[in-house]
């Protein structure tokens, strides 16, 4: 997994390209948000359009960064999901935990 | 077998390491590339083979390196088949908790087991003989893609 950071504004996005599996990424996932949380950024966009596949050590990293967000009053979105990633979504139900978003216009609007 | 029916194999006794998941995986591409299966397809079975795998490095072997995960092939025909086995104390897998309660929605694990079951037609847990877990899993591939996950989504 690679990853790219920018700000809009005062929304952190954090492009991230690759594979988000056991030994191949899930780590350094939970490594880079808990970071970003320490550094007090309070509001984190993941673009998933680079990510190609993620099971279920991937999805667990990711429901793991939601709740740290979660726990420090911080806010946590997901954006640009390719269709696979979207279907492990669907099936997991987590689509009705995470706010997802199509585009980033929309996403950055979100934030409160 | 009568000849001209579509028939493969394979066999492999891999370390315990998470590096090896992508082994097994090229060896269920390999024996996938003879069959009609759409990129799609495989992308669901090849998902399902990595979280057995994944399980019983994680869970079977327990991070020792000199354990082995056995790993079994069997394409006949329109029916796959994949073995399993772990060097593991074994598990209830009908004691884990349904991810998609909502109560245990935004738990960090336990989606192994679920990924397996919803990608494939059948999986089993049995206890092997002399000793370890042997997960069997199959599917026939005449199904098509994941018409469940494709359903649930036009229905979303």
């Amino acid at each position: 997994m690679k990853s790219q950071i920018r700000d809009v504004g005062d929304v952190r996005v954090i492009s991230l390209t690759g594979k988000i599996a056991i030994g191949s990424g899930d780590v350094m996932l939970r490594q880079l948000i808990n970071e970003n949380l320490e550094q007090n950024h309070k509001k984190l966009l993941l673009d998933l359009r680079g990510v190609n596949s993620m099971d279920s050590s991937g999805i667990g990293e990711m429901v793991a960064s939601y709740t740290s967000a979660k726990n420090r009053d911080a806010q946590l979105k997901l954006m640009n999901l390719s269709p696979k990633i979207n279907d492990i979504l669907q099936v997991t139900q987590l689509i009705t935990v995470f706010d997802v978003f199509d585009n980033e216009e929309e996403a950055i609007a979100a934030f409160s | 077998m009568p000849a001209g029916l579509l028939n493969h194999q394979a066999r492999l006794s891999l370390e315990s390491r998470f590096e090896n998941i992508e082994v097994a995986e090229r060896v269920l591409l390999e024996i996938l590339r003879g069959s009609q299966t759409d990129a799609d397809q495989q992308y669901w079975l090849l998902t399902a083979l990595r979280e057995a795998v994944a399980n019983a490095v994680r869970h079977g072997s327990r991070g020792d390196f000199k354990n082995r995960v056995r790993l079994g092939v069997n394409l006949c025909e329109t029916k796959l088949t994949i073995f399993v086995r772990d060097q593991g104390p074994g598990f209830d897998s009908e004691a884990i908790p349904d991810p998609t309660e909502q109560q245990n929605l935004l738990r960090p694990s336990g989606r192994g087991i679920f990924y397996m079951r919803r990608f494939m037609d059948a999986v089993d847990f049995t206890q092997a003989p002399g000793g370890g877990t042997l997960v069997t899993m199959s599917r026939n591939l005449e199904r098509g893609p994941d018409k469940e996950t494709r359903n649930e989504k036009s229905d979303s």
